[in-house]
């Protein structure tokens, strides 16, 4: 059969059709379940429990490229009893992790500042696993005018 | 990467036992993978993956950094000073480089 330039116009214009079609019109963001799946493995299936530990994050981010958040964990931070780490996930971003932080007694304190990228309005979760097996979880929302994952 | 520069806030002297509070910053793109450029090409990863804080050669400190922690990656958190000594502070890059920046502090 010949080709004509109109079926190779045809087949190219559905080829290009499919592929468009394919594609995800932005990033993909985790959900609330991807998020406490995450924290249900970082405990080993233990439940975290609330208090002893709290995260500090606005109530309304201006600029989702750069989100102050803090954690605070009371603990007294001795070789028999510290916290051991902190990690924090964000339940609406392309990816639900943001950071561990890694402490020992010599910290003095379990307590840590950064700064994040939001992509949209969402909760902020923050758990923390302690040298004797506790666990700790707090959650926050954050809303986010601007978004910050540079789509 | 030329630009890199890590700027670190250590007091100069603390009480035996004291908490102090150090602060951390290094300038670093944070390469998130999300972007795309111009063409619409995704730009690749590339940010510091990896930061620990260590006093005289033990680690006091460390975190786990993901893309989603904004560009030139503040770090603050505290470290109880026992004696005198040297602070050395390390951040790696997911290429494989490493930065490091050193503070001393006296004991009062």
């Amino acid at each position: 059969m010949t080709i004509t330039r109109r079926s190779m116009l045809t087949l190219s214009v559905g080829a290009a059709f499919g592929v468009v079609a394919g594609m995800r019109s932005g990033p993909a963001s985790a959900t609330a379940e991807d998020a406490m799946a995450k924290v249900m493995e970082f405990t080993g299936g233990t439940e975290p429990a609330t208090g002893t530990i709290t995260l500090d994050a606005p109530e309304i981010a201006e600029n989702g490229n750069t989100v102050p958040v803090s954690v605070s964990v009371e603990s007294p931070m001795t070789a028999d009893d510290y916290v051991e780490s902190v990690v924090i996930y964000a339940d609406g971003n392309p990816s639900p992790d943001v950071i561990t932080f890694n402490f020992t007694p010599m910290s003095g304190e379990a307590s840590a500042t950064t700064r994040m990228r939001l992509a949209k309005t969402q909760n902020v979760i923050a758990v923390a696993k302690t040298s004797t097996g506790q666990v700790f979880m707090d959650k926050k929302e954050v809303k986010v005018t601007i978004g910050g994952c540079g789509g | 990467m030329a630009s890199v520069k890590p700027r670190v806030k250590v007091p100069k002297s603390a009480s035996a036992g004291e908490v102090i509070t150090i602060k951390t910053l290094i300038s670093h793109p944070m390469e998130s993978g999300q972007r795309k450029d111009g063409d619409g090409n995704p730009i690749p990863r590339q940010i510091i993956n990896t930061f620990t804080c260590e006093f005289n050669g033990q680690t006091v400190f460390s975190c786990d950094i993901e893309p989603a922690v904004s560009a030139n990656p503040y770090l603050e958190f505290t470290a109880k000073v026992g004696e005198a000594g040297t602070f050395k502070f390390t951040w790696v890059d997911d290429d494989g480089s490493v930065y490091t920046e050193e503070k001393e502090i006296a004991l009062n």
